[in-house]
């Protein structure tokens, strides 16, 4: 399981840090194609350019990034764009939650770095790798994937060109990829096989049950998924050592 | 110009709150036991709640998106590095949709 009972070897925090950087190749791949898409997306409707990069470097989360390029062309109030992306980022909150109990960090400095970073593809590493009790190891998986979404969101603003169309719908599959390859392993244990299989039939329900009647966005799907998911679990699974 | 700097920075602080307060403030509490258990579930409630149904709309059509992830799953169950599983996907959707 995701922890394991390994004594870690008190690791000086340079390899720690070059272990997350490698540990991020995965996130950095599905990230630059994205970003180079943001980039082209936010040239195409003339924002400028200095506003485009300060959103990948400052807000640094994909999703919410896309959405405000939108509610802006839509005319959208500044309030509804702030509002919309709190309600998408939320999910982070409970995502910051777990990795508060797994990483042995103290340093308040480090994690809120460590913070500025956490997004679904960081965390969906982080709490699989034993390493993540180092935060230096997640500030390294951080570090690379804001480093891509960066460097990919540069090349669409200057380059101004993407990756071939077939290319470009190819790699949309990436960052899910990832998910399945870091889920997988983990479903030979009962407790993580219900939680997983109760999180995607929830999901089932909310997108085709209610989203038509009554719409929720992405986020809160996720959200509602995620802890009755996890909450399901926490009942079910007394005695187990989970995690 | 400004006023969108303004924006920029009112979003970025938004997103930033959700993830620094609970890694700040949540580290010092002593957790009950059941929250605990239910925090060491949210990573696989969160993958599998991000793989599904987000997955279906994430390459140009449902079918090439699911041979994708009928890819990835396959080389997750062998346990081949994160980096194949992903490309291997890749591969396997620009294939799919290739050859069909």
């Amino acid at each position: 399981m995701a922890t394991s009972v390994q004594p870690t070897p008190s690791a000086s925090p340079q390899p720690t840090f070059r272990a997350g950087l490698r540990a991020g190749v995965p996130i950095a791949i599905g990230y630059i194609p994205i970003a180079i898409a943001f980039g082209l997306l936010a040239q195409s409707f003339n924002l400028p350019n200095a506003i485009t990069l300060s959103m990948s470097f400052f807000i640094f989360a994909g999703a919410s990034q896309f959405i405000t390029i939108q509610l802006l062309m839509n005319g959208s109030m500044y309030w509804e764009i702030i509002l919309t992306t709190f309600i998408l980022n939320s999910r982070h909150f409970l995502m910051s939650a777990s990795l508060s109990q797994r990483i042995e960090t103290t340093s308040q400095k480090l994690l809120a770095a460590i913070a500025f970073g956490v997004t679904d593809e960081t965390f969906s590493i982080a709490s699989i790798r034993k390493e993540t009790r180092s935060g230096v190891f997640v500030f390294g998986l951080n570090t690379i994937a804001f480093l891509a979404w960066n460097v990919g969101t540069w090349m669409g603003v200057f380059l101004a060109f993407g990756l071939p169309d077939a290319l470009q719908a190819s790699m949309g599959i990436a960052l899910y990829a990832m998910f399945i390859g870091l889920l997988v392993p983990s479903l030979t244990t009962r407790p993580v096989f219900i939680v997983a299989s109760a999180a995607i039939v929830i999901q089932a329900i909310l997108h085709w049950g209610v989203s038509p009647f009554f719409p929720i966005s992405d986020g809160i799907r996720i959200i509602v998924a995620t802890i009755t998911a996890a909450g399901i679990g926490a009942i079910l699974f007394k005695e187990e050592e989970v995690a | 110009m400004m006023s969108l700097f303004l924006l920029v920075l009112g979003l970025a602080l938004v997103t930033y709150l959700p993830r620094l307060v609970p890694l700040l403030w949540l580290k010092e509490l002593a957790l009950p036991a059941y929250m605990k258990r239910f925090l060491s579930f949210i990573p696989y409630a969160v993958l599998a709640s991000l793989i599904f149904p987000g997955i279906l709309s994430s390459t140009t059509t449902a079918s090439s998106a699911l041979f994708g992830g009928v890819v990835a799953t396959v080389l997750a169950v062998f346990r081949v590095n994160l980096v194949i599983v992903v490309i291997g996907a890749v591969i396997g959707v620009y294939g799919f949709q290739t050859i069909l």
